[in-house]
Protein backbone atom coordinates (compact mmCIF):
# COMPACT_ATOMS: atom_id res chain seq x y z
CA UNK A 1 0.00 0.00 0.00
CA UNK A 2 0.97 3.46 -0.79
CA UNK A 3 2.29 5.45 1.83
CA UNK A 4 0.22 8.15 3.31
CA UNK A 5 1.63 10.47 6.22
CA UNK A 6 -0.11 11.64 9.58
CA UNK A 7 -0.15 15.16 9.78
CA UNK A 8 -0.52 17.38 12.78
CA UNK A 9 -1.26 20.99 12.30
CA UNK A 10 -1.10 23.49 15.30
CA UNK A 11 -3.49 26.55 13.76
CA UNK A 12 -4.03 29.65 15.63
CA UNK A 13 -6.98 30.94 16.00
CA UNK A 14 -7.24 34.19 14.75
CA UNK A 15 -5.17 33.73 11.52
CA UNK A 16 -4.44 30.20 10.28
CA UNK A 17 -7.68 28.47 11.80
CA UNK A 18 -9.35 30.71 10.42
CA UNK A 19 -7.52 30.76 6.86
CA UNK A 20 -8.41 27.17 6.81
CA UNK A 21 -11.60 27.78 7.13
CA UNK A 22 -11.90 29.93 4.18
CA UNK A 23 -9.97 27.21 2.38
CA UNK A 24 -12.89 24.96 3.17
CA UNK A 25 -15.43 27.54 2.56
CA UNK A 26 -14.54 28.48 -0.67
CA UNK A 27 -14.28 24.19 -1.20
CA UNK A 28 -10.68 24.29 -2.31
CA UNK A 29 -9.39 20.94 -2.38
CA UNK A 30 -6.50 19.75 -0.62
CA UNK A 31 -5.07 16.39 0.62
CA UNK A 32 -6.70 14.85 3.81
CA UNK A 33 -3.83 14.15 5.87
CA UNK A 34 -3.90 16.99 7.99
CA UNK A 35 -5.33 16.56 11.51
CA UNK A 36 -5.51 20.29 12.41
CA UNK A 37 -5.37 21.54 16.55
CA UNK A 38 -7.02 25.18 16.96
CA UNK A 39 -4.91 26.96 19.65
CA UNK A 40 -5.45 30.38 21.20
CA UNK A 41 -2.19 31.71 19.43
CA UNK A 42 0.86 30.52 17.83
CA UNK A 43 2.78 31.60 21.08
CA UNK A 44 0.67 28.93 23.22
CA UNK A 45 2.05 26.25 21.56
CA UNK A 46 5.00 24.61 24.00
CA UNK A 47 7.46 22.28 22.43
CA UNK A 48 6.09 19.71 24.23
CA UNK A 49 2.97 19.57 22.03
CA UNK A 50 5.30 18.80 19.32
CA UNK A 51 7.22 16.29 20.43
CA UNK A 52 4.52 14.29 21.28
CA UNK A 53 2.91 14.58 18.12
CA UNK A 54 5.80 13.03 17.05
CA UNK A 55 5.87 10.56 19.63
CA UNK A 56 2.27 9.47 19.08
CA UNK A 57 2.79 8.50 15.52
CA UNK A 58 2.92 11.61 13.42
CA UNK A 59 4.93 11.84 10.30
CA UNK A 60 5.12 15.37 9.71
CA UNK A 61 4.24 18.50 12.47
CA UNK A 62 2.79 22.03 10.76
CA UNK A 63 2.72 25.10 12.77
CA UNK A 64 0.72 27.72 11.48
CA UNK A 65 0.81 31.50 13.08
CA UNK A 66 -0.24 35.36 12.05
CA UNK A 67 2.26 36.70 9.99
CA UNK A 68 5.24 38.88 11.60
CA UNK A 69 3.38 41.78 13.58
CA UNK A 70 -0.28 40.43 13.04
CA UNK A 71 -0.42 38.48 16.04
CA UNK A 72 -3.74 39.49 17.94
CA UNK A 73 -1.53 38.96 21.22
CA UNK A 74 0.95 41.07 19.71
CA UNK A 75 4.00 39.51 20.48
CA UNK A 76 2.70 35.42 20.31
CA UNK A 77 3.98 34.47 16.87
CA UNK A 78 7.72 35.51 17.52
CA UNK A 79 7.72 33.49 20.89
CA UNK A 80 7.00 30.65 18.56
CA UNK A 81 9.50 31.14 15.83
CA UNK A 82 12.11 31.47 18.61
CA UNK A 83 11.21 28.30 20.14
CA UNK A 84 10.67 26.67 16.85
CA UNK A 85 14.59 27.62 15.53
CA UNK A 86 15.43 26.25 18.84
CA UNK A 87 13.64 23.01 18.50
CA UNK A 88 14.58 22.69 15.23
CA UNK A 89 18.24 22.94 16.07
CA UNK A 90 17.17 19.96 18.81
CA UNK A 91 15.40 17.37 16.85
CA UNK A 92 18.72 17.76 14.32
CA UNK A 93 20.12 16.18 17.00
CA UNK A 94 17.56 13.88 17.72
CA UNK A 95 17.98 12.33 14.23
CA UNK A 96 14.67 13.72 13.18
CA UNK A 97 14.89 14.66 9.65
CA UNK A 98 14.12 18.60 9.81
CA UNK A 99 11.93 18.98 7.08
CA UNK A 100 9.58 17.27 9.61
CA UNK A 101 8.71 20.42 11.68
CA UNK A 102 7.52 23.78 9.63
CA UNK A 103 6.21 26.47 10.26
CA UNK A 104 4.49 28.91 8.08
CA UNK A 105 2.65 32.65 8.30
CA UNK A 106 -0.83 32.09 7.09
CA UNK A 107 -3.51 35.16 7.57
CA UNK A 108 -6.95 34.64 7.64
CA UNK A 109 -7.71 35.79 3.71
CA UNK A 110 -5.07 33.13 3.17
CA UNK A 111 -6.81 30.27 2.31
CA UNK A 112 -5.56 29.13 -1.44
CA UNK A 113 -2.06 29.50 0.77
CA UNK A 114 -3.03 27.20 3.32
CA UNK A 115 -4.53 24.41 0.77
CA UNK A 116 -0.80 24.61 -1.01
CA UNK A 117 0.94 24.50 2.23
CA UNK A 118 -1.08 21.24 3.33
CA UNK A 119 0.06 19.72 -0.49
CA UNK A 120 3.45 20.65 -0.66
CA UNK A 121 4.02 20.04 3.00
CA UNK A 122 2.16 16.23 2.67
CA UNK A 123 4.01 15.86 -0.88
CA UNK A 124 7.46 16.82 0.90
CA UNK A 125 6.56 14.10 3.67
CA UNK A 126 5.04 11.03 1.49
CA UNK A 127 8.86 11.38 -0.14
CA UNK A 128 10.78 11.16 3.51
CA UNK A 129 8.66 8.33 4.30
CA UNK A 130 7.14 6.89 7.54
CA UNK A 131 8.90 9.34 10.62
CA UNK A 132 10.78 6.49 12.60
CA UNK A 133 10.78 8.19 15.74
CA UNK A 134 7.43 5.92 17.24
CA UNK A 135 8.90 2.77 16.58
CA UNK A 136 12.26 3.50 17.59
CA UNK A 137 10.53 4.94 21.30
CA UNK A 138 8.61 1.42 21.50
CA UNK A 139 11.40 -1.22 22.38
CA UNK A 140 14.22 -0.40 24.51
CA UNK A 141 17.31 -2.73 23.38
CA UNK B 1 10.52 -7.49 79.41
CA UNK B 2 8.83 -5.71 76.49
CA UNK B 3 10.82 -7.48 73.21
CA UNK B 4 12.96 -5.09 71.28
CA UNK B 5 11.68 -3.64 68.37
CA UNK B 6 13.29 -5.24 65.36
CA UNK B 7 16.21 -3.34 63.36
CA UNK B 8 15.04 -2.41 59.82
CA UNK B 9 16.82 -3.68 57.36
CA UNK B 10 18.25 -1.16 54.73
CA UNK B 11 20.40 -1.98 51.66
CA UNK B 12 22.62 0.46 48.84
CA UNK B 13 23.35 -0.25 45.50
CA UNK B 14 25.11 0.87 42.61
CA UNK B 15 24.14 0.13 38.86
CA UNK B 16 25.79 2.35 36.40
CA UNK B 17 27.21 5.18 38.35
CA UNK B 18 30.50 7.00 39.76
CA UNK B 19 30.35 5.96 43.25
CA UNK B 20 28.99 9.49 44.17
CA UNK B 21 25.72 8.47 45.34
CA UNK B 22 26.94 5.72 47.77
CA UNK B 23 29.80 8.75 49.02
CA UNK B 24 26.74 11.17 50.01
CA UNK B 25 25.47 8.09 51.65
CA UNK B 26 28.80 8.06 53.40
CA UNK B 27 28.87 12.12 54.11
CA UNK B 28 25.86 11.62 56.56
CA UNK B 29 29.39 11.22 59.03
CA UNK B 30 28.31 10.65 62.85
CA UNK B 31 24.67 10.29 61.92
CA UNK B 32 25.67 6.98 60.16
CA UNK B 33 25.16 5.66 64.40
CA UNK B 34 22.26 6.74 64.82
CA UNK B 35 21.12 5.11 61.47
CA UNK B 36 22.90 1.78 62.14
CA UNK B 37 21.46 1.97 66.13
CA UNK B 38 17.71 1.71 64.34
CA UNK B 39 18.66 -0.19 61.14
CA UNK B 40 21.23 -2.84 59.94
CA UNK B 41 22.90 -2.28 56.89
CA UNK B 42 22.42 -5.85 54.76
CA UNK B 43 23.77 -5.10 51.54
CA UNK B 44 26.51 -2.01 50.70
CA UNK B 45 29.13 -3.13 47.66
CA UNK B 46 30.87 0.08 48.31
CA UNK B 47 31.22 -0.36 52.38
CA UNK B 48 30.33 -4.13 53.15
CA UNK B 49 31.15 -7.72 51.84
CA UNK B 50 28.19 -9.27 50.95
CA UNK B 51 27.98 -10.92 47.67
CA UNK B 52 25.28 -11.25 45.22
CA UNK B 53 25.09 -14.48 46.13
CA UNK B 54 23.89 -13.84 49.25
CA UNK B 55 21.46 -11.81 48.72
CA UNK B 56 19.58 -14.36 46.21
CA UNK B 57 19.20 -16.17 49.70
CA UNK B 58 17.21 -13.57 51.10
CA UNK B 59 13.54 -14.21 51.62
CA UNK B 60 11.62 -11.87 49.33
CA UNK B 61 10.52 -8.57 51.47
CA UNK B 62 13.55 -9.45 53.55
CA UNK B 63 15.04 -6.14 53.02
CA UNK B 64 13.03 -2.85 54.31
CA UNK B 65 14.41 -0.01 52.54
CA UNK B 66 16.85 0.10 49.38
CA UNK B 67 18.27 2.69 47.72
CA UNK B 68 19.13 1.91 44.69
CA UNK B 69 21.64 4.61 42.35
CA UNK B 70 23.01 3.91 39.03
CA UNK B 71 21.30 3.80 35.47
CA UNK B 72 20.65 0.00 33.82
CA UNK B 73 23.46 -0.15 31.34
CA UNK B 74 23.75 -3.93 31.31
CA UNK B 75 21.69 -7.32 31.91
CA UNK B 76 24.24 -7.15 35.51
CA UNK B 77 22.18 -4.04 36.86
CA UNK B 78 19.34 -5.41 35.03
CA UNK B 79 19.53 -8.68 37.32
CA UNK B 80 20.20 -6.67 40.61
CA UNK B 81 17.27 -4.21 39.94
CA UNK B 82 14.72 -6.67 39.59
CA UNK B 83 16.67 -8.97 42.42
CA UNK B 84 16.60 -6.05 44.55
CA UNK B 85 13.04 -5.53 43.83
CA UNK B 86 12.27 -8.71 44.61
CA UNK B 87 14.01 -8.64 48.03
CA UNK B 88 13.04 -4.91 49.33
CA UNK B 89 9.82 -4.05 50.59
CA UNK B 90 10.37 -0.16 49.15
CA UNK B 91 12.08 0.55 46.68
CA UNK B 92 14.50 4.13 46.05
CA UNK B 93 15.57 5.33 42.63
CA UNK B 94 18.25 7.33 44.88
CA UNK B 95 20.15 9.95 42.76
CA UNK B 96 19.89 11.60 39.10
CA UNK B 97 20.98 8.06 37.34
CA UNK B 98 18.58 5.51 38.91
CA UNK B 99 16.22 8.96 38.53
CA UNK B 100 16.20 9.81 35.21
CA UNK B 101 19.39 7.97 33.11
CA UNK B 102 21.35 10.79 34.52
CA UNK B 103 25.17 11.30 33.01
CA UNK B 104 25.62 7.27 31.50
CA UNK B 105 22.21 8.02 30.07
CA UNK B 106 23.96 10.85 27.31
CA UNK B 107 25.27 7.32 26.16
CA UNK B 108 21.58 7.48 24.41
CA UNK B 109 23.36 9.70 21.48
CA UNK B 110 24.92 6.78 20.38
CA UNK B 111 24.38 3.01 19.65
CA UNK B 112 26.08 0.53 21.09
CA UNK B 113 28.22 -0.31 18.06
CA UNK B 114 28.89 3.93 18.47
CA UNK B 115 30.06 2.87 22.02
CA UNK B 116 32.22 -0.02 21.38
CA UNK B 117 33.83 1.43 18.23
CA UNK B 118 34.95 4.47 20.05
CA UNK B 119 35.79 2.91 22.95
CA UNK B 120 37.83 -0.49 21.17
CA UNK B 121 39.21 0.67 17.73
CA UNK B 122 39.33 4.76 17.71
CA UNK B 123 40.28 6.15 20.52
CA UNK B 124 43.65 7.65 20.59
CA UNK B 125 44.69 5.91 23.76
CA UNK B 126 43.86 2.54 22.41
CA UNK B 127 46.49 0.16 21.20
CA UNK B 128 44.06 -2.90 19.73
CA UNK B 129 46.40 -4.39 16.75
CA UNK B 130 43.82 -7.79 17.18
CA UNK B 131 40.24 -5.97 17.46
CA UNK B 132 39.46 -7.41 20.71
CA UNK B 133 36.13 -6.51 21.99
CA UNK B 134 34.37 -7.75 24.95
CA UNK B 135 32.05 -10.94 24.39
CA UNK B 136 29.30 -11.67 27.04
CA UNK B 137 30.20 -15.25 26.51
CA UNK B 138 34.04 -17.10 26.18
CA UNK B 139 34.67 -20.35 25.50
CA UNK B 140 37.31 -21.83 27.47
CA UNK B 141 39.41 -24.94 28.27
CA UNK B 142 37.39 -25.35 31.81
CA UNK B 143 34.13 -24.03 30.13
CA UNK B 144 32.19 -20.79 28.76
CA UNK B 145 32.69 -17.65 30.99
CA UNK B 146 30.18 -14.36 30.76
CA UNK B 147 30.63 -10.86 31.36
CA UNK B 148 27.41 -8.74 31.30
CA UNK B 149 25.84 -8.20 27.95
CA UNK B 150 26.33 -4.71 27.00
CA UNK B 151 22.56 -3.11 26.42
CA UNK B 152 22.05 -0.62 23.18
CA UNK B 153 19.66 1.84 25.85
CA UNK B 154 20.28 3.11 29.17
CA UNK B 155 17.14 3.21 31.40
CA UNK B 156 16.45 4.31 34.42
CA UNK B 157 15.05 2.34 37.09
CA UNK B 158 11.84 2.73 36.81
CA UNK B 159 11.74 1.71 33.14
CA UNK B 160 13.08 -1.79 34.52
CA UNK B 161 10.89 -2.44 37.55
CA UNK B 162 8.51 -1.00 39.83
CA UNK B 163 9.54 2.21 42.47
CA UNK B 164 8.51 3.43 44.94
CA UNK B 165 10.02 6.72 46.03
CA UNK B 166 12.35 9.34 44.12
CA UNK B 167 15.39 10.98 45.69
CA UNK B 168 16.94 12.94 42.81
CA UNK B 169 20.72 14.80 42.94
CA UNK B 170 24.03 14.28 41.58
CA UNK B 171 24.64 13.74 44.22
CA UNK B 172 21.72 13.57 46.41
CA UNK B 173 21.78 16.55 49.24
CA UNK B 174 23.05 14.49 51.87
CA UNK B 175 20.50 16.68 54.42
CA UNK B 176 17.94 15.44 52.99
CA UNK B 177 18.62 11.62 53.06
CA UNK B 178 18.96 11.92 56.93
CA UNK B 179 16.09 13.33 56.83
CA UNK B 180 14.33 10.35 55.07
CA UNK B 181 15.94 8.19 56.99
CA UNK B 182 14.54 10.31 60.25
CA UNK B 183 11.27 9.84 58.97
CA UNK B 184 11.82 5.60 57.89
CA UNK B 185 13.19 5.57 61.36
CA UNK B 186 10.70 7.30 63.65
CA UNK B 187 7.67 5.28 61.42
CA UNK B 188 6.15 8.60 60.37
CA UNK B 189 3.94 8.37 57.49
CA UNK B 190 4.99 7.60 53.80
CA UNK B 191 3.89 9.52 51.07
CA UNK B 192 2.15 7.90 47.84
CA UNK B 193 4.14 5.67 45.97
CA UNK B 194 5.64 7.27 42.97
CA UNK B 195 6.40 10.11 44.59
CA UNK B 196 9.56 12.33 44.75
CA UNK B 197 11.13 12.45 48.16
CA UNK B 198 13.65 14.80 49.48
CA UNK B 199 12.87 17.81 46.92
CA UNK B 200 10.59 20.21 46.67
CA UNK B 201 7.97 20.41 43.76
CA UNK B 202 8.29 24.17 42.63
CA UNK B 203 11.37 25.22 40.42
CA UNK B 204 14.52 26.42 41.09
CA UNK B 205 14.08 29.34 40.36
CA UNK B 206 10.80 30.19 42.53
CA UNK B 207 13.32 29.76 45.25
CA UNK B 208 16.55 31.30 44.13
CA UNK B 209 18.37 33.82 45.80
CA UNK B 210 20.12 35.47 43.06
CA UNK B 211 18.69 38.72 42.19
CA UNK B 212 16.41 39.09 39.32
CA UNK B 213 13.38 41.29 37.63
CA UNK B 214 10.54 40.28 35.14
CA UNK B 215 12.24 42.03 32.21
CA UNK B 216 14.76 39.34 30.91
CA UNK B 217 15.96 40.44 27.66
CA UNK B 218 18.91 38.57 26.25
CA UNK B 219 20.34 39.26 22.96
CA UNK B 220 23.61 37.03 23.60
CA UNK B 221 24.86 33.83 25.43
CA UNK B 222 27.65 33.06 27.12
CA UNK B 223 29.22 30.12 28.17
CA UNK B 224 30.08 30.46 32.21
CA UNK B 225 33.82 30.77 31.45
CA UNK B 226 33.08 33.76 28.96
CA UNK B 227 31.63 35.95 31.33
CA UNK B 228 32.98 38.03 34.52
CA UNK B 229 29.53 37.02 36.96
CA UNK B 230 28.33 39.44 39.33
CA UNK B 231 27.60 36.74 42.07
CA UNK B 232 24.40 38.56 42.22
CA UNK B 233 22.15 38.20 39.13
CA UNK B 234 20.07 36.09 37.86
CA UNK B 235 22.30 33.66 35.58
CA UNK B 236 19.82 33.79 32.54
CA UNK B 237 19.75 37.71 32.58
CA UNK B 238 23.47 37.67 32.59
CA UNK B 239 22.69 35.72 29.42
CA UNK B 240 24.60 32.17 31.09
CA UNK B 241 22.26 28.94 30.25
CA UNK B 242 20.93 27.90 33.60
CA UNK B 243 18.47 25.24 34.26
CA UNK B 244 16.90 26.84 36.79
CA UNK B 245 13.38 27.33 34.82
CA UNK B 246 13.17 23.38 34.25
CA UNK B 247 14.58 21.75 37.85
CA UNK B 248 13.21 20.71 40.71
CA UNK B 249 13.90 23.00 43.84
CA UNK B 250 15.19 20.97 46.89
CA UNK B 251 18.95 21.11 46.22
CA UNK B 252 20.12 24.19 48.05
CA UNK B 253 21.15 25.99 45.33
CA UNK B 254 24.47 24.02 46.10
CA UNK B 255 25.63 25.06 42.78
CA UNK B 256 24.06 28.75 42.47
CA UNK B 257 25.91 29.54 45.85
CA UNK B 258 29.08 28.19 44.24
CA UNK B 259 28.77 30.77 41.67
CA UNK B 260 27.34 27.80 38.88
CA UNK B 261 24.50 28.43 37.10
CA UNK B 262 22.27 25.06 37.67
CA UNK B 263 22.51 21.71 35.45
CA UNK B 264 19.45 20.42 36.21
CA UNK B 265 20.32 17.31 38.34
CA UNK B 266 17.07 17.14 40.33
CA UNK B 267 14.86 16.45 37.03
CA UNK B 268 11.67 18.41 36.39
CA UNK B 269 9.68 20.08 38.61
CA UNK B 270 6.28 17.77 39.33
CA UNK B 271 4.07 19.66 36.68
CA UNK B 272 6.60 19.29 34.20
CA UNK B 273 7.07 16.35 31.23
CA UNK B 274 9.82 17.32 29.61
CA UNK B 275 13.01 19.17 31.07
CA UNK B 276 14.44 20.27 27.87
CA UNK B 277 11.15 21.07 26.13
CA UNK B 278 10.14 23.10 29.22
CA UNK B 279 13.89 25.07 28.72
CA UNK B 280 13.20 25.32 25.31
CA UNK B 281 10.49 26.82 25.40
CA UNK B 282 11.69 29.18 28.53
CA UNK B 283 14.87 30.59 26.68
CA UNK B 284 12.85 31.71 23.64
CA UNK B 285 10.69 33.70 25.75
CA UNK B 286 13.63 35.65 26.79
CA UNK B 287 15.42 35.82 23.32
CA UNK B 288 15.17 39.44 22.42
CA UNK B 289 14.86 39.16 18.77
CA UNK B 290 12.41 39.38 16.17
CA UNK B 291 13.79 38.50 12.97
CA UNK B 292 14.77 34.82 12.30
CA UNK B 293 18.63 35.33 10.91
CA UNK B 294 18.84 37.09 14.46
CA UNK B 295 17.34 34.81 16.20
CA UNK B 296 19.24 32.04 14.46
CA UNK B 297 22.26 34.06 15.30
CA UNK B 298 21.46 34.35 19.03
CA UNK B 299 20.87 30.28 18.95
CA UNK B 300 24.40 29.67 17.54
CA UNK B 301 25.77 30.76 20.96
CA UNK B 302 24.10 27.69 22.36
CA UNK B 303 26.14 25.01 20.66
CA UNK B 304 24.68 21.51 22.32
CA UNK B 305 20.70 21.96 23.17
CA UNK B 306 20.05 18.76 23.40
CA UNK B 307 22.91 17.26 25.37
CA UNK B 308 22.49 20.71 27.94
CA UNK B 309 19.07 21.21 28.46
CA UNK B 310 18.82 16.86 29.04
CA UNK B 311 22.08 16.65 30.44
CA UNK B 312 20.61 14.22 33.69
CA UNK B 313 17.41 13.30 31.65
CA UNK B 314 17.63 11.86 28.41
CA UNK B 315 16.71 8.19 28.74
CA UNK B 316 13.18 9.50 30.47
CA UNK B 317 12.73 12.31 28.21
CA UNK B 318 10.36 12.03 25.50
CA UNK B 319 12.78 11.61 22.37
CA UNK B 320 14.78 9.21 25.04
CA UNK B 321 17.29 8.16 22.37
CA UNK B 322 18.57 9.43 19.04
CA UNK B 323 16.89 7.91 16.32
CA UNK B 324 19.54 5.72 14.26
Amino acid sequence: MEFSPRIVAFLCNWCSYTGADLAGTSRMEYKSNVRAIRVMCSGRIEPTFLLRAFIRGADGVLVCGCHPGDCHYQEGNYRCLRRFLLLKKYIVQMGIETERLKLEWISASEGKQFADLINSFTETITDLGPCKIKETMKVLT
Amino acid sequence: MEEPKPKLKLAVYWAAACGGCCVSVLDVHEKLFDVIAAADLVFWPIALDIKYKDVEDMPDNHIDVTLFNGAVRNSENEHMAKLLRKKSRILVAYGSCSHLGGIPGLANFSTKEDIFRRVYEECESVVNPENIIPLSEYEVQDGIIELPVFYNDVRSLAQVVEVDYYIPGCPPQTERLIEVFVAIVTGAEFPPKGSVIGAGNKAQCDECIRKKTENKRIKKFYRSWEIADDGETCFMEQGVLCMGPATRAGCGHRCIKGNSPCRGCYGPPSDVTDPGAKMMSAIASIIDEKEPEEIKRVLEDIVDPAGVFYRFSLPVSLIRRKLS
